[in-house]
């Protein structure tokens, strides 16, 4: 955009620099002056001093100075501030001029090249005369120079040079041309800096002195001009503490100035630059907050500040443009580090400064409303004769006069008028539509999305009103859903009435039926009237034909969009328009309910779709069609009605295809599943209303899933939450409000009608063959067909079970691990009515623990459901669990030929092994036979047949066994010999023959073997007779490999008397064996302790007497004498 | 929820940020009014996830003023249950400082009391009551 009247000057914005020329360098024909400006200009970075550096010739005409004023009591000032003044010292009157002079020490010409040089430094001044700028000189060196003071020829030459050319030495500089020319040129530029600095403070010094000649009531304006001037060369100086406090004091004085109509917009110019410089300085000194309070200091005191009511829209631009230059300045310093908040940031200043400006075009519309005959003046009292103004903020017809009084009315009125006329060709929506756009970048950064979408609506209404509508329905449509989302619907209703001129104005045949059925919804607030009138339109425009023109439409554009509206009839172009209306809030609500959850594949699905009107007329629609998951059923759910075009006119209430307002209309579908869809979830994916027909124009309105729209999820859950009593209604009508979307069914299989009943007994014993009887009966009206038994273990349980449990249907063969743990898909065959069919299964568990059962039965039949044939397949399935336990405990002991417990054996010594089968099963058992399995190492000591052979075991029950064994000697085993196994062999004793006998194996414990040095035993009767001798015989058997020294003595006993050796010291040799003979004499009748029998091993001292003993009887049973028996006893003694 | 007042002025009140109740007066230019509350709840929220981490009971439910345009200021206040009334008054209006907004703000929130202790009012509704419509209008008049 080129600058417009309102825009700050360039030299305002820039950030003032020392203005530093130098002369006598020939940049564009000598290589070493080339070189040495491109080091004066190039990488000028923060760190090198602000100098604004110019090349000049020597001989340039510097601006002249005017004659010093030596009184200003006659003067009078015309204005505040020249326009050229500020440019004039930054870019024309240089604070130092640099003469470049290649001139070395041993120079062999000296004199002429001195006064040469002086001649040049005189030239210099000349130009410059009555200014205060300084003059430098720089010799260009070939050679680099000697230290100082090393050099007396230099100090001499130098010392003639600053003297013929008036020099102070401080000004005369040498460079040489060597290759540290940037380093040589830095410290140049430093010293330059300093004289610019002297420069510009001698200045402020001038102008400071000028205060004193002023007096108050004449040069009011003067002590503005002199603040400003002293701080723009503080600002030169680079002083900006100092120049940011005058323009301080200068802002003050702009307010102490009297201000009237013809002078106002000078004083609100100045005030502006002057607040602008102020804001910028202290920004630049990052102190924000100073500078937002200054800003609305400002904008306080020249609020009210309009001045001409004729010309108020230029204090709008004024104030727009205030607000624009404060939002850059905040910007900017946030670019440098400073951090806004969401509360303040620059996209506040932004959207005032738009604010302003569409203020301002508010009032241009109606002060510049002039005739189309109106002429702009001429000549033209905004030309002067320069092109620019002399002073800022002047009228160009009157400047510089300063009388309140207007000498020449008309000509202030030609005036007036020419601005307005020129105010008239601005493009205003452009300069808000960009403010606008600068405010939503800034509201985007700070976390402010409903402040951005406002923004967006004030962009979109005013490309609407730059007739620029795409853009505009583009914002729009963008920021719509928020608002929607929301629920503020006034809001959604004001974008959507704009939404709607422009798609008119554009004839977008899809975005004006959109819009139309928003704005007829329930979420619109239009009043009826309105609605009526768009609904009229929609119609007419189903009908083919043009809409009514929205209103307050611009005229010209309204002829435009009719013309658009005539082509788009004439035009065959696609008159079919898919809406998707879920994101919205449409005039019909739609919602599909499925009667039922499930349905049964033998009856027909049935669901309603409920529509409901929310315009202000009755509407009729053609179509209404439901699409599906599975798209075949779609076919199955269409109402359609032959209309013709003209039929959507008459307000039919009675029709079927007609919607009233308010009321709810339902609609009943039914179709049949398909039996593959047995199991499936049947969804509704979408549901389709046509309005209009194929003759005119057709409008598809989409609902996906079951219907509902934008707004329906929260007006459900208000209901839901809802305490209020609905009215009652007619049997036939439903509350909206009380319907709920049910958009899923699922189909399942048709109920059997079979039993199946299984019997058996539990529990199940371990890895017997138990015994399932399934029993199916058919209660079908008709033959079914392919029944299949699926039954065994039920899959999910531990996966441990599965290794150890198998099905079969043979139980006379006994399974194996290769049998599987569910049999599946049996064929059964077919089943006629009322026939019962029985199946046994045998199942065997290998381990104990509750196992569920499956038995599920399939089959095949023929049903008619809507005059359809189907088959559907059925099933019932029966789980029972079942507990298995072992059928009998089995214990095993060891025990010594006096029956008496062992922990260990003897080698070689007999022992019994007794073993207990404690029946655990409820049910009674067979044992059909047992056997005994010994290891290598044990020996029986005589026969080993099954003593439990058929024997019938009842609950807790028990059969005991004993076996008389021998270990021979093995050494020394760790944890044991093994003894071997006992196998039994049984069956339920209810079990039929052909059932297989289950053979359990019981691996016998281990039994530590040890070895005895000395075996006794007793030869003796099984009993006694009191006085009757009783011979014992005791062996004594030497089991070791040594000679074994043995004590013997028996020691009396009150019931016996007996003859033999009473104490007796005698050798056994290794292995043999040593009998004695005792004759034992009962006295007393009943189980009488033998006289015992000590025997002392005088080598092995730790086998005692209590161990040795326990191989010998301790006790025998006395018979009393009988009297009968007694002779004969007497004989057989 | 919330409510603006403006020197002649509005009341809303919204849950889930749409309006509960609305009022403003004048009535020219509602619409400016309302789009005003509207983009103030970028403030409300921004400040109300700044408290979240403040005890509940600690929390000073007067929330200050929001944001300041040219001609008017628009103040907030959040409910425990996170109901937002926003005011919005001439900025002008000098006669308004701190504490007689907060008190207003005060009566309002007993006066929406009330209206949910009805228990024919369902959360979440437009509030249609006589007796807030009341309460709101005195107020109203009060300011003005």
């Amino acid at each position: 955009m080129s600058p417009t009247q309102w825009d700050f000057p360039v030299e305002l914005c820039c950030r003032p620099m020392a203005f530093v020329t130098l002369t006598g360098l020939d940049v564009v024909y000598n290589a070493v002056h080339r070189a040495v400006w491109d080091a004066f200009c190039a990488n000028r970075r923060a760190d090198r001093v602000p100098i604004s550096f110019k090349v000049l010739p020597g001989d340039h005409e510097y601006p002249k100075c005017r004659p010093k004023r030596t009184s200003y009591e006659w003067y009078i000032p015309k204005g505040i501030l020249k326009t050229g003044w500020m440019n004039k010292h930054l870019n024309l009157v240089p604070a130092l001029v640099v003469v470049f002079y290649e001139l070395d020490w041993d120079e062999p010409q000296w004199k002429e090249k001195q006064s040469e040089c002086a001649t040049r430094v005189e030239i210099v001044r000349q130009s410059l005369q009555g200014r205060n700028t300084k003059v430098a000189v720089v010799l260009i060196q070939k050679k680099t120079p000697l230290p100082p003071g090393e050099d007396v020829v230099a100090s001499e030459r130098a010392a003639a040079l600053c003297n013929a050319c008036e020099l102070s030495g401080k000004s005369l500089f040498v460079l040489p041309h060597t290759d540290h020319l940037v380093g040589y040129i830095i410290r140049l530029e430093n010293a330059f800096y300093e004289h610019a600095q002297t420069y510009y403070y001698t200045e402020i010094r001038r102008v400071k002195s000028h205060k004193e000649f002023l007096n108050k009531t004449t040069h009011q304006l003067l002590f503005v001009r002199h603040q400003f001037k002293i701080a723009f060369f503080s600002e030169l100086k680079q002083d900006t503490q100092n120049a940011l406090k005058n323009y301080r004091t200068a802002y003050n004085l702009v307010h102490e100035l009297r201000a009237h109509e013809t002078n106002i917009l000078e004083i609100k110019t100045m005030a502006g630059f002057i607040n602008y410089k102020i804001c910028r300085l202290c920004f630049q000194h990052n102190t924000p907050l100073d500078a937002i309070a200054q800003f609305r200091k400002h904008i306080d005191l020249c609020k009210k500040k309009i001045g001409s009511a004729e010309l108020s829209f230029e204090h709008a631009a004024w104030m727009s443009k205030q607000f624009q230059a404060f939002g850059d300045l905040f910007d900017e310093a946030i670019k440098l580090g400073l951090t806004a908040i969401q509360t303040q940031n620059p996209g506040f200043y932004y959207q005032q400064a738009a604010y302003y400006a569409q203020e301002r075009k508010q009032l241009t519309k109606t002060l510049c409303n002039h005739e189309a005959s109106v002429a702009h003046p001429s000549p033209d009292p905004l030309e002067t004769q320069t092109g620019v103004l002399d002073f800022y903020g002047q009228r160009p017809w009157r400047q510089g006069i300063l009388s309140f009084d207007l000498s020449d009315p008309e000509k202030e009125k030609v005036g007036i008028l020419a601005i307005q006329m020129k105010e008239r060709s601005v493009v205003h929506s452009e300069i808000i539509i960009t403010l606008l756009s600068n405010a939503v970048a800034q509201f985007k950064k700070y976390k402010c999305p409903r402040m951005k979408s406002h923004l967006m609506v004030q962009m979109g209404e005013e490309y609407y009103y730059a007739k620029d509508y795409t853009k505009a329905l583009k914002l729009l449509d963008y920021v719509m859903c928020d608002y929607r989302s929301e629920g503020w619907w006034t809001l959604l209703t004001s974008i959507l009435t704009t939404a709607l001129k422009c798609s008119y104005l554009m004839a977008q045949l899809k975005d004006y039926i959109t819009y139309s059925l928003e704005l007829l919804g329930r979420a619109s607030t239009l009043k009826d009237d309105q609605k009526s009138r768009i609904e009229k339109n929609l119609i007419n425009v189903l009908m083919n034909e043009s809409p009514a023109p929205e209103p307050d439409c611009d005229i010209l554009a309204v002829k435009t969009a009719q013309k658009l509206w005539a082509d788009r009839i004439s035009l065959a172009g696609s008159n079919l328009f898919t809406i998707g209306v879920q994101d919205f809030v449409p005039f019909v609500q739609c919602k599909a309910k499925f009667h039922a959850p499930s349905f049964h594949v033998d009856v027909p699905v049935q669901f309603d779709i409920y529509l409901k009107a929310d315009c202000p007329h009755p509407i009729r629609f053609s179509k209404l069609c439901v699409s599906f998951n599975n798209q075949e059923y779609n076919q199955f759910c269409v109402i359609e009605e032959a209309s013709k075009a003209s039929d959507v006119l008459e307000n039919l209430t009675q029709g079927k295809m007609c919607l009233v307002p308010g009321k709810t209309r339902k609609f009943l579908f039914k179709f049949v599943a398909k039996t593959e869809d047995v199991g499936k979830k049947i969804e509704i994916t979408s549901l389709d209303l046509v309005l209009g027909s194929e003759a005119g124009r057709c409008v598809i309105l989409n609902w996906q899933g079951g219907g509902g729209d934008a707004a329906s999820t929260q007006e459900a859950l208000q209901a839901a939450r809802s305490f209020k009593r609905r009215p009652r209604l007619p049997d036939s009508e439903l509350h909206w409000d009380s319907i709920v979307i049910q958009a899923s069914t699922m189909i399942i299989s048709r109920v059997p009608n079979i039993s199946v009943h299984l019997r058996h007994d539990p529990p199940a014993l371990t890895n017997e063959m138990y015994c399932l009887v399934v029993t199916v009966q058919s209660h079908e009206k008709t033959c079914i067909r392919d029944v299949k038994l699926t039954a065994g273990l039920k899959p999910g349980q531990d996966a441990n079970l599965t290794q150890k449990t198998h099905v079969t249907l043979h139980g006379t063969e006994p399974c194996d691990e290769s049998y599987p743990a569910l049999l599946t898909d049996i064929p059964v065959g077919d089943l006629h009515p009322g026939e019962q069919l029985e199946k046994m299964l045998y199942v065997r568990c290998g381990t104990v623990g509750s196992r569920m059962f499956l038995v599920y039965v399939s089959y095949l039949i023929n049903t008619t459901i809507e005059e359809k044939e189907i088959v559907c397949k059925c099933h019932k399935d029966e789980t029972v669990t079942i507990e298995t336990v072992f059928p009998f405990d089995v214990a095993v002991k060891f025990v010594s030929t006096k029956f008496e417990h062992l922990e260990r054996v003897y080698a070689d010594i007999p022992f019994l092994l007794m073993t207990d089968l404690l029946s655990a099963s409820p049910w009674a058992l067979t044992i059909v036979s047992s056997e005994l399995q010994l290891a290598p190492s044990m020996t029986p000591v005589d026969q080993l047949e099954s003593q439990v052979d058929n024997v019938v075991l009842r609950t807790s029950e028990s059969a005991s066994e004993c076996f008389c064994l021998r270990c021979p000697s093995v050494g020394n085993v760790e944890g044991g010999v093994a003894t071997g196994h006992y196998i039994i062999s049984w069956k339920r004793t209810s079990a039929m023959d052909d059932i297989p006998v289950i053979s359990t194996v019981i691996t016998l414990p281990h039994v530590i073997v040890e070895n005895i040095p000395l075996h006794v035993n007793a030869d003796l009767p099984s009993f006694g007779r009191v006085r009757e001798s009783l011979p014992v015989k005791y062996h004594l058997q030497n089991k070791t490999d040594l000679v074994q020294d043995v004590e013997i003595s028996v020691e009396p006993s009150d019931a016996f008397m007996f003859s033999g050796l009473k104490q007796i010291r005698l050798r056994i040799l290794p292995g043999a064996e040593q009998e004695m003979l005792y004759n034992f004499y009962p006295l007393m009748a009943g189980c009488q302790p033998l006289p015992s029998l000590n025997i002392n091993l005088l080598r092995f001292p730790n086998v005692t007497n209590q161990l040795l003993r326990r191989f010998i009887p301790t006790s025998i049973f006395v018979k009393p004498q009988g009297r009968l028996m007694d002779d004969a006893s007497i004989v057989a003694a | 929820m919330g409510w603006i007042l403006v020197t002649s002025a509005t009341v809303i009140l919204f849950l889930q940020n749409y309006p509960l109740y609305i009022r403003s007066v004048p009535t020219e230019n509602e619409l400016k009014f309302h789009y005003m509350v509207h983009t103030s709840l970028d403030v409300v929220d921004e400040k109300i996830s700044a408290m979240g981490k403040a005890l509940v009971d600690q929390r000073e439910l007067y929330l200050g003023l929001l944001y300041p345009t040219e001609d008017y200021k628009v103040y907030g206040y959040v409910t425990n249950s996170k109901v937002k009334f926003v005011m919005v008054v001439d900025s002008s209006n000098t006669a308004l400082r701190d504490n007689e907004i907060r008190s207003m703000f005060r009566k309002l929130h007993n006066s929406y009391t009330d209206v949910m202790c009805n228990p024919f009012y369902n959360p979440g509704d437009r509030i249609q009551s006589r007796a807030f419509d009341g309460m709101v209008t005195s107020m109203m008049i009060q300011v003005c």
